[in-house]
């Protein structure tokens, strides 16, 4: 599915990746963990192809695709997907009329007809079940006046909506409480799949308890330090970040 | 520049949709304007003596008067001599009496803009009043609307038709002194609409006029005139867009709206005129009077408009609140590209009791255009309780062009009440990321981000003409970012 080979980028000059090597396979949720400032934001960033990135070294191969040569939007159209840490609002712009006009660029892409009307609403409202969210959202500005919660749970209901091969999920837990965090990790539950690569990045480890991954990597500047399974992510919550520091760099799952 | 700004410069430098020529023979006046104009222009159209002395006053009066400086645009003189003041298609006898008998290069013309003329127009249900450089071509619908009553003609006709309306009312709400270009109007108008509904008649479609704007350095200068009478509604469209030509066009109309008691006129505007190149060669320049009196009590009228064309742009459609309870709104988008100049906004005269007043702008800006919105909210000593809210925002697409806003504001009632915001902001890479993260190409993205930002107007549209100009806004909207 996804394939990083000795990925470097720098922001503004800097460089923030040092060589990621990562693999991951369909039907895996892989999660990245590591401090502020380690470079976690950067690599979801450079995957879903964000300007003001620049890969200086190394390569993205996605589905035999190299993932690098491709707009942000064909790489979404291929079923890349990029939950955001910080939903941004759209004024004016209804989440429903969003939530169609993505769907039938994807759908485009795959050559796919434009879905019907009432298709469209009968997917909706089922998917909106399984984030919890009211009908009254879909009618909602994007994103507008939503509370951190609400913006979460409306980017899981794009994802779900848009059936993604590979899911990015950055910070998503940042800013939740116990209740909404536990709704949101119930969405993306359902959403786990044999066909469909979930990333999950994460400062903390409480959302592994509701969400549990198959391989855990540490990223510590720039590189990835350690990986293991779930327990890797209980020794980082006992022991903090500060011991993988001067660990030597781990095996790649 | 970034990539990003770079791909979407690439989409604002589109070719211009409806800049195609017609080809059929006119018959124009030389260029040049003196008395024996005006008087040729009345022959022509054989007018009735009232209407012959109005235009020499109007014509007098004009000769005493300066181009206004104050709007914040900028052009080069404009010879008032080298302009054609009258240019009709060359007519075969005594001009077409139905459909069959209009030069069909003239309706392919019109079909190329999608105006629907003949059966289209009746399955839509729109009346059209095509205006054709200067002289009215085809109306249709005439007969179901006269069935109400309802007088919808070219106003060259209506002149001779109804001399009895056309002189006590045009006129009366924008006086031929009013203001430079209202004067020249006035003096040399060649063909417009005019309407009149009934008392206790609601129209029963939209009425519709596509001004389009053909001869090379001819003039357009329509005048319309629109009276609702006591309970009448009546919703009128006006479309409006010219050929692509490397000179300067002129295009001074004045449009007079007259709503009595309880009677409401809704006027939707998409002005589409060729802005000019992406040098400022070229377009037109749209300098329009645009006025309402809400003469009766509880009376309403509102203005709406989507303003995508012209190189320059100045126009502010009113409303004169003179009843008690009365109305007036005012929704615009006004969009400037490349080297585009918009100076636009409006006026809402506050005068009878408890009155109130909406305006509503939304100005967007790309490329190294200048828009300006220019609102005058006045409160007169006796009204009462008046209202105003006025919300005013502006979008930026890139960093080389401008937004201004000038409110003025006079209140002369402490009983008065006016609201007024403002904002400005920029299509943030963040919200366009977000689009493109959903698979949305750059084009789709920014065409959604802006009419989003329009929706407040564009739902003000009727059907037919949101569509249209949600496409408009498609097509020329796009703009850098930064």
């Amino acid at each position: 599915m996804l394939e990083i080979k000795n990925l470097h980028a720098s922001v503004g000059g800097k460089e923030i990746l040092r060589g990621i090597n990562m693999s991951v396979n369909p039907g895996e949720v892989h999660a990245i963990m590591g401090p502020n400032g380690a470079g976690k934001s950067t690599l979801s960033n450079v995957l879903a192809g964000r300007e003001g990135y620049e890969v200086t070294q190394g390569e993205v191969i996605y589905k035999g695709e190299n993932l690098l040569e491709l707009e942000p939007e064909e790489r979404a159209q291929r079923g890349v997907f990029l939950a955001f840490q910080y939903p941004v609002e759209i004024p004016g712009v209804s989440n429903i009329y969003l939530l169609k006009a993505a769907l039938n660029a994807v759908r485009k892409y795959q050559g796919l007809e434009e879905v019907d009307a009432i298709d469209f609403l009968n997917l909706v409202r089922d998917r909106m079940k399984l984030v919890k969210m009211d009908e009254q959202f879909l009618h909602r500005n994007v994103n507008e006046g939503f509370s951190g919660g609400e913006k979460k749970r409306n980017e899981i209901l794009q994802m779900a909506v848009l059936e993604p091969a590979l899911a990015i999920l950055d910070e998503t837990d940042s800013g939740l409480d116990i209740d909404a965090l536990r709704v949101v990790a119930e969405g993306v539950n359902a959403l786990r799949a044999e066909d469909r690569s979930i990333v999950m990045i994460t400062h903390y480890q409480r959302l592994l308890d509701h969400i549990v991954p198959d391989f855990v990597h540490v990223l510590s500047e720039g590189r990835i330090v350690k990986s293991g399974d779930k327990e890797l992510a209980k020794e980082l919550e006992k022991s903090g970040y500060s011991w993988v520091h001067d660990a030597p760099e781990g095996q790649t799952a | 520049m970034t990539d990003q700004s770079q791909q979407l410069e690439s989409i604002t430098q589109r070719e211009y949709k409806a800049g195609f020529v017609t080809d059929i023979e006119a018959d124009s006046l030389p260029p040049g304007l003196s008395e024996e104009v005006v008087r040729e222009i009345s022959r022509i159209k054989g007018e009735p003596d009232f209407m012959l002395e109005w235009r020499l006053k109007a014509y007098r009066h004009w000769l005493t008067m300066d181009t206004p400086e104050w709007a914040h645009v900028h052009y080069p003189e404009i010879d008032y001599q080298q302009i054609s003041y009258y240019s009709a298609p060359k007519k075969k006898d005594d001009g077409p009496k139905s459909l069959d008998e209009v030069d069909p290069e003239l309706l392919r013309t019109y079909e190329k803009l999608g105006v629907p003329l003949d059966e289209r127009a009746r399955l839509a249900g729109v009346a059209v009043d095509a205006v054709f450089d200067s002289v009215s071509v085809a109306s249709t619908f005439q007969d179901k609307l006269a069935e109400e009553g309802i007088i919808f003609m070219p106003i060259s006709q209506a002149v001779k038709a109804h001399p009895e309306l056309v002189e006590k009312y045009l006129g009366s709400v924008v006086p031929y002194k009013d203001n430079y270009y209202a004067a020249l109007n006035s003096a040399v108008f060649s063909d417009g609409s005019f309407v009149y509904i009934p008392k206790g008649v609601r129209c029963p479609m939209e009425l519709s006029t596509y001004f389009r704007i053909n001869a090379a350095n001819t003039g357009q200068f329509e005048r319309t005139l629109i009276i609702a009478d006591d309970d009448s509604y009546v919703s009128y469209l006006e479309g409006c867009t010219a050929p692509m030509r490397d000179e300067n066009q002129l295009h001074a109309a004045v449009v007079e709206l007259v709503a009595m008691d309880r009677a409401q006129i809704k006027y939707s505007t998409v002005q589409n005129w060729y802005p000019g190149d992406e040098n400022g060669k070229g377009g037109i320049y749209n300098f329009v009077t645009k006025r309402a009196a809400c003469r009766g009590e509880s009376s309403k009228v509102s203005w709406t408009q989507v303003e995508t064309g012209s190189a320059i742009t100045w126009k502010y459609p009113s409303v004169v609140l003179q009843g008690d309870n009365s109305i007036g709104e005012f929704y615009s988008v006004a969009v400037t590209n490349n080297m585009q100049q918009a100076d636009t906004g409006t006026k809402m005269i506050h005068l009878g009791k408890n009155t109130s007043s909406t305006i509503i702008s939304k100005g967007i800006s790309a490329g190294r255009s200048q828009n300006a919105y220019r609102g005058l909210v006045r409160v007169g000593p006796n009204a009462e309780n008046a209202r105003n809210y006025t919300e005013c925002d502006s979008l930026l697409m890139g960093d080389k062009c401008g937004a201004h806003t000038f409110p003025y504001i006079e209140v002369k009632n402490p009983t008065a009440k006016v609201e007024h915001e403002a904002s400005t902001s920029k299509i943030s890479e963040d919200q366009l990321f977000y689009c493109k993260q959903r698979g949305l190409d750059a084009e789709d993205a920014v065409s959604m981000i802006v009419n989003g930002f329009c929706k407040q107007v564009i739902r003000e549209l009727p059907m037919e003409f949101a569509v249209e100009a949600q496409n408009l806004l498609g097509l020329s909207l796009e703009g850098s970012v930064g």
